[in-house]
């Protein structure tokens, strides 16, 4: 039997039983969709992780105070109390390290802002001009600190958004002097809305000048110093350049903590490409059921067209050519199952995405893959059963059958 | 005896029903030439059913030989079996087995697909084969909207698209009424005149009476192999001889 007569019988019989094999297309369908909508929520929450973590900026090495600290972002950590505290003097140090780029120190607190009246407590972040730079944050109006010396700095604020929405409504924000904590600031810049960055919402951030801030919260320490690297590559070297620098500088003493943006980017990395694998691992079960449906279906089919079998056998048909028609059949269905079940995944993961526009659903290349592979796996092998009892049918018996 | 096309010597078949025994064919030796008309009769259960199935490679024998244009084709594999099948016999059934989701043209052409001839071959043939049993404008209709005549000739045609050597046909025109029988008949014998060797198993003694050989079955054995040329004188037969 030539390949396409054996594709064109195998799609006639398909389809001389429509509800039959739109019923089996159908529960293929669904497995498939299933992974790939699965695969698409999982890979879509490390997708929105990472992002997250990559909006904070990038290249980044952030220097805490104190040994090994497993707190991470936490704002309270500003309040524990370290042998030796980070200073502006240190940050400022950090510049001579070759493999680094910028430094931005920050030192924060919660304090309350109040202009006509209304009153707000918000958290005020001092740092230097670099700060935007390191972090990739955006302006939406006005400049951001000016650059000049860190031991100084001019009554200037830049706020967040919706800081800026809160305090001043629809009125101009530029230029206008507000009261955080018991001193007065011109505002001259506002933040792009974002609401990203993990730990510290930036659109409900003041920004002052580090020397102004350290003042208003009356310690010279500093909650973080972030480290820009001069590239990918020179991560590691900044890492050791800056672990050397403050340990001169603390007296021989390694007692603060370093941590580089990708190691945290790759843990978290690891972590939600186990739980999508493991989510794509359950999903395939249902490929499983589709499969034994295929050949409970198929078997049913056998059944039927036993009559046909012993037919075909008598007209010259061997056994090899029954098999190949059958399992063709199978494979057919699998087929068109599984592109119809890509087709609906993919259309799940659009309307995902279309409700939740931060929620990045899309299923990975390999997951597709190997759903649709898992899909023809299974119909195939499970069609091969049926296919070796339609082969093995004693002619005259399947012929007298009516 | 090389000559023959059928020959079958000491064949036996035996069935197993739970733990007895049938004997369908008991020792059975037939020798039918190239272009024979032959009948196969007898009554129900009397193995002329099996001997068919034998005679069309559907079935094995338990012991005996079966040589088909001088080959042993009893030690062949399925395989081989299916390809002699395909090539030399032809098979004509009483319930047509016509395949329900298959145009006429494409019942026809389907021992054609199944042996890989190439579609330009297969659709030339359909059309000629259309032509020679009057089906040109049933062509691309299913077996359910053709009458059963039409439905006997389709198979007629099918079985004859590969050009076989032998036409078994078992009780062909059963399903039929005696008009359509007897066209059907007609398209059988006129295949046989030229040249096709024509083997039919009926229990219908007036259809059986048509060709030129009877074989008489009962209980499994040959009872009577009688050729038309002995009815000349028909209380011959009657003596054993």
């Amino acid at each position: 039997m030539r390949t396409p007569d054996l594709i064109r019988f195998a799609r006639d019989a398909a389809t001389g039983n429509p509800l039959r094999t739109f019923l089996l297309v159908l529960a293929m369908a669904i497995g498939v969709a299933a992974v790939v909508v699965l695969t698409a929520l999982g890979d879509g929450a490390r997708r929105y992780v990472l992002n997250e973590f990559s909006s904070i900026g990038s290249n980044l090495v952030i220097v805490l105070p104190g040994r090994s600290q497993t707190g991470g972002f936490n704002p309270g950590n500003a309040i524990t109390s370290t042998p030796r505290d980070l200073t502006v003097d240190d940050a400022q140090a950090l510049l001579r390290a070759s493999a680094v780029h910028r430094v931005a120190p920050l030192a924060v607190g919660t304090s309350e802002i109040s202009v006509g009246g209304k009153l707000r407590e918000v958290m005020v972040a001092g740092t230097t001009a670099e700060f935007i730079d390191v972090r990739r944050l955006v302006l939406a109006q006005g400049r951001f600190l000016p650059a000049g010396d860190w031991r100084r700095g001019a009554s200037e604020a830049v706020i967040g958004a919706k800081v800026r929405d809160e305090m001043f409504g629809r009125q101009a924000a530029l230029g206008q002097l507000v009261r955080i904590g018991d001193r007065r600031f011109r505002i001259v810049g506002v933040l792009a809305a974002s609401g990203q960055g993990l730990g510290m919402n930036t659109d409900e951030l003041v920004i002052v000048p580090v020397a102004l801030a350290q003042a208003m919260f009356n310690s010279n320490t500093l909650f973080r110093i972030l480290v820009e690297a001069a590239s990918r590559d020179a991560i590691e070297p900044a890492k050791a350049q800056v672990a050397e620098i403050i340990r001169l500088r603390h007296e021989g003493e390694q007692d603060v903590t370093i941590i580089t943006q990708d190691a945290v980017l790759a843990t978290f990395d690891r972590l939600l490409g186990t739980m999508t694998l493991a989510v794509a691992g359950i999903a395939a079960i249902s490929l499983a059921v589709a499969g034994i449906l295929v050949m409970n279906v198929m078997l049913v089919s056998v059944a039927q067209r036993t009559a046909e079998i012993g037919l075909l056998k008598a007209l010259g048909a061997t056994s090899a050519t029954i098999r190949n028609a059958f399992l063709t059949e199978a494979a057919m269905l699998s087929v068109a199952g599984a592109v119809l079940g890509f087709l609906l995944g993919q259309a799940g993961a659009a309307i995902i995405r279309q409700l939740y526009p931060a929620y990045p659903a899309f299923p990975p290349d390999w997951a597709v893959l190997a759903g649709l592979a898992t899909a023809l796996t299974t119909g195939i092998v499970f069609g091969v059963l049926p296919a070796r009892q339609a082969a093995r049918l004693d002619p005259v018996e399947s012929l007298a059958k009516r | 005896m090389s000559a023959a096309l059928i020959e079958l010597a000491g064949i036996e078949r035996v069935f197993h029903l739970g733990d007895s025994e049938v004997h369908a064919l008991r020792r059975l030796d037939v020798s039918i030439a190239a272009g024979e008309y032959v009948a196969v009769m007898g009554p129900s259960g009397s193995g002329k059913s099996t001997l068919l199935n034998l005679i069309g490679l559907l079935d094995r024998p338990n012991a005996g030989v079966y040589r088909l244009e001088g080959r042993d084709v009893t030690t062949l594999s399925a395989e081989e079996q299916a390809r002699v099948r395909s090539e030399r016999i032809g098979f004509v059934f009483q319930s047509f087995h016509l395949v329900p989701r298959l145009t006429a043209g494409e019942n026809i052409a389907l021992p054609m697909i199944l042996a890989g001839i190439a579609p330009a071959q297969r659709a030339e043939r359909v059309a000629r084969a259309l032509g020679d049993y009057g089906l040109e404008n049933r062509a691309d209709h299913r077996p359910d909207q053709l009458s059963g005549g039409q439905r006997q000739r389709v198979a007629i045609a099918r079985a004859t698209i590969m050009q076989p050597a032998v036409i078994l046909a078992d009780e062909p025109t059963g399903n039929l009424d005696r008009a359509t029988g007897e066209e059907v008949m007609r398209l059988l014998e006129a295949l046989n005149e030229n040249g096709v060797t024509l083997i039919v198993v009926t229990h219908d003694g007036s259809l059986g009476a048509r060709a030129r050989r009877q074989l008489l079955m009962e209980d499994g054995a040959l009872q009577n192999d009688q050729s038309r040329s002995n009815r000349v004188i028909p209380e011959a037969c009657v003596l054993p001889t």
